[in-house]
């Protein structure tokens, strides 16, 4: 399982690992950990707008786990 | 807990509880706070100049005595508007977060350059969209400087740049930048300005030009509390609106942005205010090169710092201590280009805005390379 972890990084930093990720992996799932809304709203809409399911896990203390399926 | 978003369609579920974050939902937030510049000009605030971070932080600096340009000192409510509503917004949605540690000092400076490029051109990105929306034809080449400034940042993205993870603090770290706010607020009320007197206390206020000019105090802070609320759930930022057009060709934050310009354009010309033109254009000069330039150095300025200056107040707002010193860094620097005499006024350039707009670019594309890792 391929994990990219975001937390404390700003903008827009998580989406650039995002799409960095995206490229090389088209199909295999993916867990994204964001630790602030803005994030977690960015990278939804963008994995989403590319063809992702996402689903939220909160993992408690702010940090959200974004599953990312195709 | 699973959300189990496809029932929700292509929403998901946090953004059914915030609709601002929607792209209807900037569109909206865009447009009110054209709307309310243009009002805040109405009721007071100088021409084209309803809202703008960077010139009001200098006329804050003044208001505090860090400079002595007589024309350019007031205490503006508006700052402390947007800070306390994106303090409340976070609050009340529990997203207030006390965070920072990610090269501070980097951001300072960030912030001082940002601040000294906006006042060559007169003006951060919401006053460039307010120039352009009241018919100043020099905002074209502020915008375009923007745009340029934001591209080559994005070039450093694309390289890996980063400025480090932050980390989670202390509430008192979080709450330290609006807790400073509070205090200039509460100078205001407890020294409020005299009619005819330039100081009121340790307070300096602006007697002619554009420090005079401002609207009561109560509306300019509530309608500030009111942006400050939008732009914290929405994330609005000017500086993210090309940045992201630019690098993964989003327009989602572009949209606000030009919801911001059509909605000011119209009041304007509604209200008989539009007047289109490169001469004679208020709180504005028309050298080209140097309207241009000045917004190279402060869109680089801006992208590296992750924000624009009301973006930066914002997640100041939610706790964000990098944010805040940015925010820090353009008071200074705003202080310093009257200091030193970089600041541009309707006369045109500084004796030295080329020097402070050039040295400027040259250290954030330093800060640019050391900071991208990848090749």
């Amino acid at each position: 399982m391929h994990t990219i972890d975001t937390r404390g990084l700003s903008c827009p930093q998580p989406l650039v690992l995002l799409h960095q990720a995206i490229a090389e992996n088209t199909s295999d799932p993916m867990d994204v950990l964001v630790d602030n809304q803005a994030s977690l709203e960015n990278v939804t809409r963008a994995a989403e707008k590319k063809g992702w399911n996402v689903a939220v896990r909160d993992e408690g203390e702010g940090v959200f786990r974004l599953e990312l399926r195709r | 807990m699973v959300y189990p978003l496809q029932l929700f369609g292509k929403e998901m579920e946090s953004m059914k509880k915030n609709l601002l974050a929607t792209t209807p939902g900037i569109i909206v937030v865009g447009a009110a706070i054209g709307l309310i510049a243009v009002w805040l000009q109405k009721l007071g605030n100088p021409a084209n100049m309803g809202i703008c971070v960077a010139c009001f932080e200098r006329d804050m600096a003044g208001g505090l005595g860090l400079h002595r340009a007589a024309i350019v000192q007031y205490l503006r409510p508006e700052i402390m508007g947007l800070v306390l509503g994106s303090l409340f917004a976070a609050l009340v949605t529990r997203e207030f977060k006390p965070r920072g540690g990610s090269a501070p000092l980097v951001r300072f400076v960030l912030g001082m350059i940002a601040a000294m490029g906006a006042l060559v051109f007169l003006g951060c990105p919401w006053r460039a969209i307010l120039r352009l929306a009241g018919g100043d034809g020099n905002a074209i080449l502020g915008i375009a400087g923007l745009a340029t400034g934001i591209w080559v940042g994005t070039l450093f993205f694309k390289k890996g740049y980063s400025l480090g993870r932050s980390n989670s603090q202390s509430v008192v770290s979080g709450a330290l930048f609006p807790a400073i706010i509070i205090c200039l607020l509460l100078l205001y009320l407890l020294f409020p300005q005299i009619p005819g007197e330039p100081k009121s206390g340790p307070l300096f206020y602006s007697l002619t030009g554009p420090g005079s000019q401002h609207a009561p105090f109560i509306a300019s802070l509530g309608l500030a509390f009111i942006i400050g609320i939008i732009a914290q759930r929405s994330r609005f930022c000017t500086m993210g609106a090309f940045r992201d057009l630019f690098l993964f060709r989003y327009a989602h934050l572009f949209l606000g942005l030009a919801a911001m310009f059509a909605a000011a354009s119209i009041a304007n010309i509604a209200l008989g205010d539009f007047k289109i033109g490169f001469e004679g254009q208020p709180v504005a000069h028309s050298n080209f090169l140097w309207n241009y330039l000045g917004m190279v150095t402060a869109g680089l300025a801006f992208a590296l710092a992750g924000g624009c200056p009301g973006r930066q107040l914002f997640m100041a707002g939610e706790g964000d201590s990098d944010a805040g010193i940015f925010a820090l860094g353009l008071l200074v620097g705003a202080a310093m280009a009257h200091n030193l005499g970089t600041a541009s006024s309707g006369a045109g350039i500084g004796a030295y805005g080329i020097q402070a707009t050039v040295i400027g670019f040259l250290v954030c594309l330093l800060i640019g390379f050391v900071h991208s890792k990848k090749a």
